[in-house]
């Protein structure tokens, strides 16, 4: 298969938050700030390439009865090396993301392309596909941030637009994540029609 | 009286999907029908009971007993995984009534992020037992009233999109957004909640 073609499939095709809805947890919890979005995205990103590729090299030694569990296992272990590195390396996000970095495990857009793609297809194509669903994972995330702390704060990656007094405090808190990533995937519906 | 504390708190306060974005997948999936979401809070309040327990003797006896604490991760979804097998095979002989309502939830619960993330909050004591010693006792009520606030979440949410289901909505806005923007709405009552957790400690004298 065609590698841009999978790149681009991941990247606008079926990106995975706004067409796929997929890993909502992360996108909504760790989405306060631009910066934020962006660590979350590339966190998950390192651990979807990795599996991709794992998982489609090893999938021809594994029975079909315990194929899930195995992908898991692999999913874990990933995670749990990612998590010992930020750790280690980037303590401030560590800080930042918290109990989402163990939570990379469940993410649906992990397991699913374990499950959909790097199962069925050799490790060139999975290595792309992983590249190609991380950076839409990651473009949307570090996109929500964005409009969340712009409309919140009036910054944009801690530079200031407008002045911190015109920003709507709520669309740093909570209800503010529901709503800016419902507008923002009607704009993308807007858009496709 | 912490631990009414601790139920309040973890109920309305820091309620688990409006305020700590964990299980956001099951409540936009499973919340058009009132019916299907007092089936999946029941779900996952079950399984969240059993697995944070379970949880909790595994890194204590286990994971700490031996110095293992970095495979926390993969022991923890090990476990959960393997539970929810084991409760859907023990439901089904014993209380088939219960399997068929539960039936397809309880699979999906794997991959509910609630389960793992309170089960993690749990047996690493970082949660907020209103100054109590974090033990198997606050972790099981810390537990019991987040999968409480979860399903009452779940449900109200439901029962709004019920109503919606009926409007006339814009082409654009329809399915997801309208549900995400209703959720932001919900989340923005919740807030009115904040602060009743410090008011309470004061009046019970905390």
């Amino acid at each position: 298969m065609n590698q841009i073609k999978v790149l681009w499939n991941g990247i606008v095709k079926e990106n995975p938050t706004f067409v796929l809805l997929l890993g909502m947890c992360p996108t909504l919890g760790t989405t306060s700030s631009a910066i934020n979005g962006m660590s979350m995205g590339l966190a998950t990103m390192a651990v979807l390439i990795f599996s991709n590729l794992i998982i489609s090299l090893i999938k021809n030694f594994i029975p079909d009865m315990v194929r899930i569990p195995s992908f898991i296992v692999v999913i874990a272990s990933l995670v749990t090396i990612l998590q010992m590195l930020i750790k280690a390396y980037a303590p401030e996000i560590d800080a930042s993301l918290g109990l989402f970095i163990p939570l990379i495990v469940v993410n649906c857009i992990i397991l699913g392309r374990a499950e959909a793609f790097a199962a069925k297809n050799g490790p060139v194509s999975s290595i792309s596909d992983g590249i190609g669903m991380g950076l839409g994972f990651t473009i949307a995330l570090t996109l929500l941030g964005a409009v969340r702390e712009l409309l919140g704060t009036g910054r944009v990656f801690s530079f200031e637009v407008f002045s911190e007094d015109y920003g709507a405090l709520v669309f740093v808190l909570a209800p503010g994540a529901f709503i800016a990533l419902g507008y923002l995937i009607a704009i993308v519906n807007r858009i496709k029609n | 009286m912490a631990y009414i504390l601790i139920v309040i708190t973890a109920i309305f306060v820091n309620n688990i999907v409006l305020s700590q974005f964990l299980g956001i997948c099951p409540f936009l999936g499973v919340s058009k029908k009132v019916e299907s979401a007092l089936g999946m809070g029941a779900a996952v309040a079950f399984v969240l009971t059993i697995a944070t327990v379970v949880t909790y003797l595994i890194q204590v006896f286990v994971l700490e007993a031996y110095n293992l604490e970095y495979l926390q991760t993969i022991a923890f979804i090990l476990v959960i995984a393997a539970l929810v097998q084991m409760v859907e095979i023990i439901l089904k002989k014993v209380n088939p009534a219960l399997y068929q309502a539960l039936g397809v939830f309880l699979p999906l619960i794997t991959t509910n992020c609630c389960i793992l993330g309170v089960a993690i909050l749990v047996a690493g004591g970082t949660y907020n037992a209103q100054g109590l010693e974090p033990n198997l006792l606050t972790g099981i009520v810390f537990a019991i009233s987040t999968a409480i606030g979860f399903a009452l979440a779940l449900v109200v949410f439901a029962g709004m999109r019920e109503q919606l289901s009926l409007m006339n909505i814009p082409m654009g806005m329809q399915g997801m957004p309208i549900a995400l923007v209703t959720a932001g709405l919900l989340a923005m009552a919740f807030m009115g909640f904040s602060g009743v957790d410090n008011g309470l400690s004061k009046a019970l004298g905390l």
